[in-house]
């Protein structure tokens, strides 16, 4: 299978990440959705990798692995401080950072 | 056999990341969002890399999503409104901006005019991206990234606990909540890992009431 197939399916995955952060209002879908593009990313990585023929590629994606499940962990930390704090679990209605 | 997996795993991909953002409850975003993670592993393994493949099926799909999963069920999956605030024109541009920026990324990766984007890729040894070579390439070539990577992960999983902690104590419900018939029965300091840490806690009216009953 041609590489450029594998970045064609990447750029699309990567555009319906965006779209959703763009559209959706719940930080948790919004945290989905960077998980999204992430992915896309490591798909573009990896297809690079394999038509380089070096495994440099396979490790950048594996540290993109370990930093998406960082901000995974520290976003919905502060989801659920959100949510014991009685906060609305809405972007729009979230618009001041003061703690 | 290549072309027919990559089109079913594509398709899958593809589908699952759609279903991300069109579906209205949370809950059902999670479990597309594990279908295509299971679908992109399918690729990874299409472009010879299994062990990120593996990593990618036990990390994300396995304990990553598991972490969704609760966080989901504790603030409560209830309907979330799919678009943007009505009137506000945002879900026009962002579909403008969807397609510009899929435009503009096929032209970056397609239109790059690299001489092997059109072929299968360069010819690789069979052990090509095995746990093997990774996990050489790990501690020798990459050694520095990878202990950050371990460093960032220890800062995340003390940064999630302290953010994610209770401030200020329980609540007196909650507190009462704690209470249970098992407190008049048992002896002293034999209960909880809460006691051991903060001492006895005994029911108001029944402090003088929690003596050990068997002196035998």
């Amino acid at each position: 299978m041609d590489i450029g197939w594998f970045l064609a399916v990447s750029a699309l995955i990567f555009t319906i990440g965006a779209v959703g952060v763009l559209t959706r209002r719940s930080p948790l879908v919004i945290l989905l959705c960077l998980e999204l593009m992430l992915n896309a990313a490591n798909l573009a990585l990896i297809a690079f990798s394999r038509m380089h023929g070096n495994h440099d590629g396979q490790i950048f994606a594996v540290i993109v692995m370990v930093v998406a499940a960082c901000e995974v962990t520290v976003g919905l930390g502060v989801i659920v401080a959100m949510h014991r704090r009685r906060l609305p679990i809405d972007v729009d209605e979230l618009q001041e950072l003061q703690g | 056999m290549g072309e027919v997996l990559f089109f079913v795993a594509g398709i899958g991909a593809v589908a699952g990341a759609i279903g991300v953002i069109a579906v209205r409850n949370p809950f059902y975003s999670v479990l597309a969002l594990v279908s295509h993670l299971l679908c992109l592993a399918a690729l990874f393994l299409l472009l010879r890399a299994e062990f990120v493949a593996a990593a990618q099926v036990v990390v994300y799909a396995g304990a990553v999503m598991v972490l969704y999963v609760f966080v989901v069920a504790y603030v409560g999956g209830r309907d979330d409104p799919l678009g943007p605030r009505a009137g506000s024109g945002l879900r026009a541009i962002s579909a403008i901006f969807g397609a510009m920026l899929f435009l503009e990324l096929c032209v970056a990766t397609l239109g790059s005019g690299l001489q092997m984007i059109d072929s299968g890729g360069t010819p690789v040894a069979a052990s090509f991206g095995s746990p093997e070579q990774i996990g050489t390439l790990l501690l020798t070539k990459f050694l520095l990234p990878f202990e950050i990577a371990s460093f960032l992960l220890l800062i995340a999983a003390v940064g999630a606990v302290v953010l994610a902690r209770r401030r200020g104590g329980l609540s007196a419900s909650e507190e009462q909540a704690r209470y249970s018939a098992m407190d008049l029965l048992r002896p002293a300091y034999t209960g909880t890992m809460a006691e051991g840490v903060g001492g006895r806690h005994t029911l108001p009216q029944a402090a003088g009431a929690n003596q050990p009953e068997d002196g035998a």
